[in-house]
């Protein structure tokens, strides 16, 4: 074989390769998805909504209890994490140019944005459940928020990085003092940004399971009440998965399933949105 | 224009002295002297990185938003320094306006824009701010186009009227002095001739500099120009004397189209 | 216009200015105060999420002290994890760990380098954004999704059809062999490593595809314009010139493999020891914290757990430090 030949079949064989190596990646999403569907979308019935988690060994059931209490939890960590977050980026936009301390604090949110989430949730546990007499839905939900805001102060940042310099001269040019100038002017332009931003976060602890199996951890009666232990969904999936009780294993793919469709309805979300936004 | 001339400082709105700017250890600006005179155009020409909009931004100590520069000398505004670390910047802003290269309309409606800045430093009643957000926008020339759609984005106006919204909005803080930094480069030919309208107009009641990269331009509309030429004021005089017959052979080269 | 009257309304006007600049000064000195404000807020809560890192490894270390006292340094590198007699080491755990990761690295970080090149180099422009989002997308699924679908579907056929055949073909050579011997039973260190690299690819893959981006189009060009094949531009241009960034997401990914929970304790079989076999059930650092940490009880158990937790905090933290470092390091310098 002449050394032409040889190179383009190296070439061939190393393109053919990276094509494997693509249709192994869309097929592996598709057979988690297609499994998903199949041994979720039966379960995903009227019943699954209204009912709450059955007790070991009785028929039936749902996951009332868990999607509410998931709702909230997830709810407080939205509110908890959106002003911290936000505000923490505005300050590494906006003062975090020379100083050593936003250095620190960009190094900090790096690391925390793939920082183990089950040491986040023994850290709350030391913290909160320790310290204030047991698991609560509020030690679940602050639990979330430390890995949701690092995610809501990078996209910050990076937003208003983008902000045109003239955008910001311009409110100085007035006379505006810093503080209008950026929530009035540089945030409000890249609101759209600073959304999908939130949204991510979201999406990212609607699925965390590790942080709340020693904070939130479980309930298996309906309950809304944010300092008691708080039924939720990831927690549920596990325990349930990882039980020998058929109905609770069906019960575990419908909730993985609700939970795969809410995150990836978020995430296609936040694109789409951003995506519209880039094009005005 | 001698300094030492008292009846004609009351005349002047900006009295530059001995200027040096610094981005980093590189010296923008060289030593600069000059006088703006008040309700006159001054236009600023000279080949890009000449230092012209650097000057501008030490009118309104722009330059404060980078760590890194920075300017020695004095800018008397007022009988104060601007420069003056203790003159207060925000304050320095409020009397001296400014309107970009780009149109920069604030993300909010035409309205608010007018408004944003009135409401920094004036309590106005809302009768009050109509009228106001309505003599600016005519002030502007633009009331006649937008009066129906005050509500709407700033950012729906096409790029010719968001620079003539950019330009009521810094009227409408009724400033002393309007610097203007390249403002019609990023608009057409018809635009661009009713921006320069404008700034006939506003002259009457307000001091202007202007940067300009269009000689042309800077003929039509200005009394006074400054020639600038790696970060020195080569030359400085009346618009018609300097390009009729300039002192400096830099000048003429430039003007000319030798070199630029 | 005579002289003196210009001069008389230009002092006019500058006193009118003045008594203006009295109502600003006011204002300003407001802004003033606010802007402090302002600043000192945003600064407070840049401060929390500082805060947060260093609440989570002192709490760690003080919930630790018990177990660190009463095993000593030796915990890191004891061979035992004994409940009902209370004699804890972490090794049985960090083995757990580094394996079922450098598994998941081993086969992640070909075929993220595949799909990186396919989708920089060889990808039809129209399919390009597709595909990369459909892969960014799969870096969003939870990773309980990756775990419950290892349990049920990926285990059983992988015992069933993989296993035996893999024992077939490696069993009779010797220290490999040892690696695929055992019962077939599907879960184990090896079908969590699989999961694992299965949940890594799209986070080394975005890197990947982010660091071969900027290499400047003329660098490729100019090597096509001598003749190179597409593979040839890729292997002598493309990965020396981002070799940097490619490690860096390959610590990314590492990080992420290293502190992952739930994707391996589904599968990893939850078994306190270290057997030769990759089929063997076994336990990382993370599914152990899963598997005891409710039902541990107070002291020493649980103050190992914590020690545990410190272990891979501390591990896991060097990694994507170095990472980060690494990542930063390749697109500056590519930046100029």
């Amino acid at each position: 074989m002449n050394l032409y030949n040889r190179r383009i079949l190296i070439n061939r064989l190393g393109i053919g390769l990276s094509m494997l190596a693509m249709a192994f990646g869309l097929l592996a999403l598709l057979w988690i998805l297609f499994t998903l569907f199949s041994k979720g979308f039966a379960v995903l019935s009227w019943d699954f909504f209204t009912l709450d988690t059955p007790a070991p060994g009785n028929e039936g059931g749902g996951m009332r209890n868990a999607i509410v209490g998931s709702l909230m939890i997830i709810g407080v960590t939205t509110c908890v994490s959106t002003p911290i977050g936000i505000l923490a980026g505005i300050y590494l936009a906006e003062y975090g140019a020379t100083s050593k301390f936003a250095a620190a604090t960009r190094f900090v949110v790096d690391i925390m944005l793939s920082a183990p989430s089950i040491a986040i949730g023994l850290f709350i546990y030391a913290l909160m459940v320790e310290t204030m007499g047991g698991f609560s839905g509020w030690a679940g939900s602050v639990a979330l928020s430390l890995i949701a805001i690092p995610v809501v102060v990078r996209t910050t940042e990076n937003m208003l990085k983008l902000v045109p310099p003239t955008l910001r001269e311009a409110a100085f040019a007035l006379g505006a003092p810093r503080w209008r100038v950026s929530l009035s002017v540089t945030l409000r332009s890249v609101k759209a940004g600073v959304v999908t931003g939130v949204l991510l976060a979201i999406a990212r602890v609607t699925g965390e399971t590790a942080p709340l199996l020693f904070t939130a951890l479980n309930n298996q009666f309906f309950s809304t009440d944010m300092s008691e232990p708080m039924g939720n969904l990831p927690v549920v999936i596990f325990q349930f998965a990882m039980s020998p009780y058929d109905n609770w294993n069906s019960l575990a793919w419908g909730g993985a399933l609700l939970i795969a469709l809410l995150v990836l309805a978020m995430n296609i979300g936040a694109r789409l949105m951003f995506r519209a936004n880039d094009k005005k | 224009m001698s300094t030492n001339d008292v009846e004609l400082r009351q005349d002047i709105a900006l009295q530059v002295r001995n200027l040096n700017f610094y981005y980093g250890n590189f010296k923008g600006l060289k030593g600069i002297n000059l006088d703006i005179e008040r309700h006159r155009v001054t236009a600023f020409i000279g080949p890009s990185g000449c230092g012209k909009s650097t000057l501008l931004r030490t009118f309104n100590r722009m330059f404060d938003l980078y760590p890194g520069q920075r300017a020695e000398g004095e800018i008397i505004f007022n009988g104060k320094n601007i420069l003056d670390k203790k003159q207060d910047v925000n304050l320095v802003r409020a009397k001296i306006g400014m309107v970009f290269q780009k149109p920069t309309p604030f993300p909010m409606s035409i309205y608010e824009n007018i408004a944003f800045g009135v409401r920094l430093y004036e309590k106005l009643s809302t009768p009050e701010m109509n009228d106001r957000v309505e003599w600016a926008l005519r002030k502007a020339a633009l009331w006649d186009e937008v009066k129906g759609k005050l509500q709407q984005s700033g950012l729906s106006l096409s790029g010719g009227q968001q620079q003539r919204l950019c330009i009521a909005r810094a009227v409408a803080v009724k400033p002393e002095v309007v610097l203007l930094d390249e403002p019609t480069s990023a608009l057409d030919p018809i635009s661009t001739a009713k921006v320069e309208e404008l700034i006939y107009e506003l002259k009457s009641e307000y001091t202007i500099a202007i940067v300009t990269h269009n000689m042309q331009q800077a003929a039509r509309i200005s009394d006074y120009t400054a020639f600038m030429y790696l970060g020195d004021l080569i030359e400085f005089g009346a618009t018609d004397q300097m390009f009729i017959k300039p002192q400096q052979k830099q000048t003429e080269e430039y003007i000319t189209g030798r070199f630029g | 216009m005579d002289p003196a009257t210009m001069v008389g309304q230009v002092s006019s006007m500058v006193g009118k200015s003045m008594e203006q600049t009295d109502v600003h000064s006011a204002r300003v000195k407001v802004f003033q105060w606010q802007d402090g404000v302002f600043h000192k807020v945003t600064l407070l809560f840049a401060l929390l999420v500082l805060a947060g890192l260093f609440g989570i490894l002192v709490s760690l270390a003080i919930e630790a002290i018990p177990a660190l006292r009463e095993f000593g340094p030796s915990f890191v590198w004891t061979n035992v994890w004994n409940v009902p007699e209370e004699k804890f080491g972490a090794v049985i755990a960090i083995y757990g760990t580094v394996v079922t990761s450098l598994i998941a690295l081993f086969i992640a970080v070909p075929v993220s380098f595949g799909i990186a090149l396919f989708l920089t180099e060889t990808c039809p422009a129209w399919l390009r954004r597709p595909l990369g989002t459909a892969i960014e997308l799969l870096a969003g699924v939870p990773s309980i999704i990756y775990g419950i679908w290892g349990l049920f579907i990926f285990a059983p056929l992988f015992s069933e059809h993989v296993q035996p055949y893999l024992q077939g073909a490696f069993g009779s050579i010797p220290v490999v062999g040892g690696w695929f011997s055992g019962p077939p039973i599907g879960i184990g260190i090896l079908a969590a490593g699989i999961v694992l690299a299965l949940m890594v690819i799209p986070f080394i893959a975005s890197v990947m595809r982010d660091v071969f981006e900027t290499v400047p189009s003329v660098l490729k060009e100019s090597a096509y314009g001598v003749g190179c094949t597409t593979w040839e531009v890729v292997w002598n241009v493309v990965l020396p010139y981002t070799r940097v960034g490619v490690v860096g997401g390959v610590m990314l990914g590492l990080g992420r493999a290293l502190g992952e929970t739930m994707a391996v304790t589904f599968v990893i079989g939850n078994a306190n020891r270290i057997t030769g076999s990759l089929f063997a059930p076994g336990n990382s650092i993370a599914s152990v914290l899963a598997n005891e940490f409710g039902e541990a009880s107070p002291g020493l158990h649980v103050s190992s757990l914590f020690a545990l937790g410190l272990v891979l905090f501390v591990i896991t933290f060097i990694v994507l430090s170095l990472s980060r470092w690494l990542i930063r390091r390749g697109t500056v310098k590519q930046g100029h």
